[in-house]
């Protein structure tokens, strides 16, 4: 099953639409409560990260019997320094991010914590593609 | 401990979606950042909280949380109520500070996450 999702820049009334209509079509599809956590924490981190950091983007996600894979590819400022963006408490949220209740530098490392796989393509002043992959119990 | 005694104690208000009178919380962890809130299990967990907007619901929504108590007396706007009642998930406004809200449920023998 394959869906797609639209990504506005800095619409946090809409941020975690994506992650929710997920999370839905998950417990419909009977999949393990556990699997359904990990599963839209990443992903609802990675659309919040999208949606407070880049111009616009999309989302991408496969939901097959033994894998979900979640393509989160954003028009951005990209990641100058994966390594300092994945440390816990690293953030370059702006003043709006962090009132929204985000920014405390835990997206990127909620995001490993909870896939099994998870590829980082950026390029600064292009954009970020977040590729997770959580392979189902 | 049941949700509408939660409301007693802390003298709130329930909002959103009505509370289950089965439900039972045993833990609770207060926090303003919604990362933070998504880092743990929130088994049988009230969220305290001051952050009262549409994130705090969506954030709640990935946790699996059933109940949120908002503090400091904010005010819950009409599509965030409309949202918790989509959710299943029940809104304690109380006008008391989240270190009192805290100190209250942690006398009466709700738990810290950790």
């Amino acid at each position: 099953m394959h869906y797609t999702f639209d990504i506005e820049r800095g619409n946090f009334s809409d941020a975690g639409q994506a992650s929710s209509s997920v999370k839905r079509t998950l417990k419909q599809l009977g999949v393990d409560a556990a699997d359904i956590k990990r599963t839209v924490v990443a992903l609802f981190e990675a659309e919040i990260n999208a949606v407070a950091h880049a111009y616009g983007g999309r989302i991408d996600v496969d939901i097959d019997p033994e894998k979900i894979v979640m393509v989160v590819a954003d028009q951005g400022p990209g990641i100058p320094d994966i390594e300092l963006a994945m440390q816990e408490g690293w953030s370059t949220a702006s003043a709006k991010v962090r009132e929204m209740g985000y920014g405390a530098g835990m997206g990127l490392p909620n995001i490993k914590k909870n896939t099994d796989e998870l590829k980082i393509d950026t390029t600064v002043g292009v954009g970020t593609t977040v590729t997770m992959t959580v392979y189902l119990r | 401990m049941k949700i509408d005694e939660i409301a007693k104690l802390v003298d709130g208000q329930v909002t959103g979606a009505p509370a289950d009178d089965v439900y039972e919380v045993q833990k609770a962890f207060a926090s303003d950042l919604m990362s933070d809130v998504l880092r743990f299990s929130m088994d049988e967990t009230v969220l305290i909280t001051g952050l009262c907007n549409n994130q705090t619901m969506r954030t709640s929504e990935m946790a699996d949380l059933r109940v949120v108590v908002i503090g400091r007396d904010k005010q819950p706007d009409a599509e965030m109520i409309a949202l918790a009642e989509e959710m299943g998930i029940t809104i304690i406004k109380s006008r008391y500070s989240i270190f009192k809200i805290s100190g209250i449920l942690y006398g009466a023998g709700i738990k810290p996450l950790y």
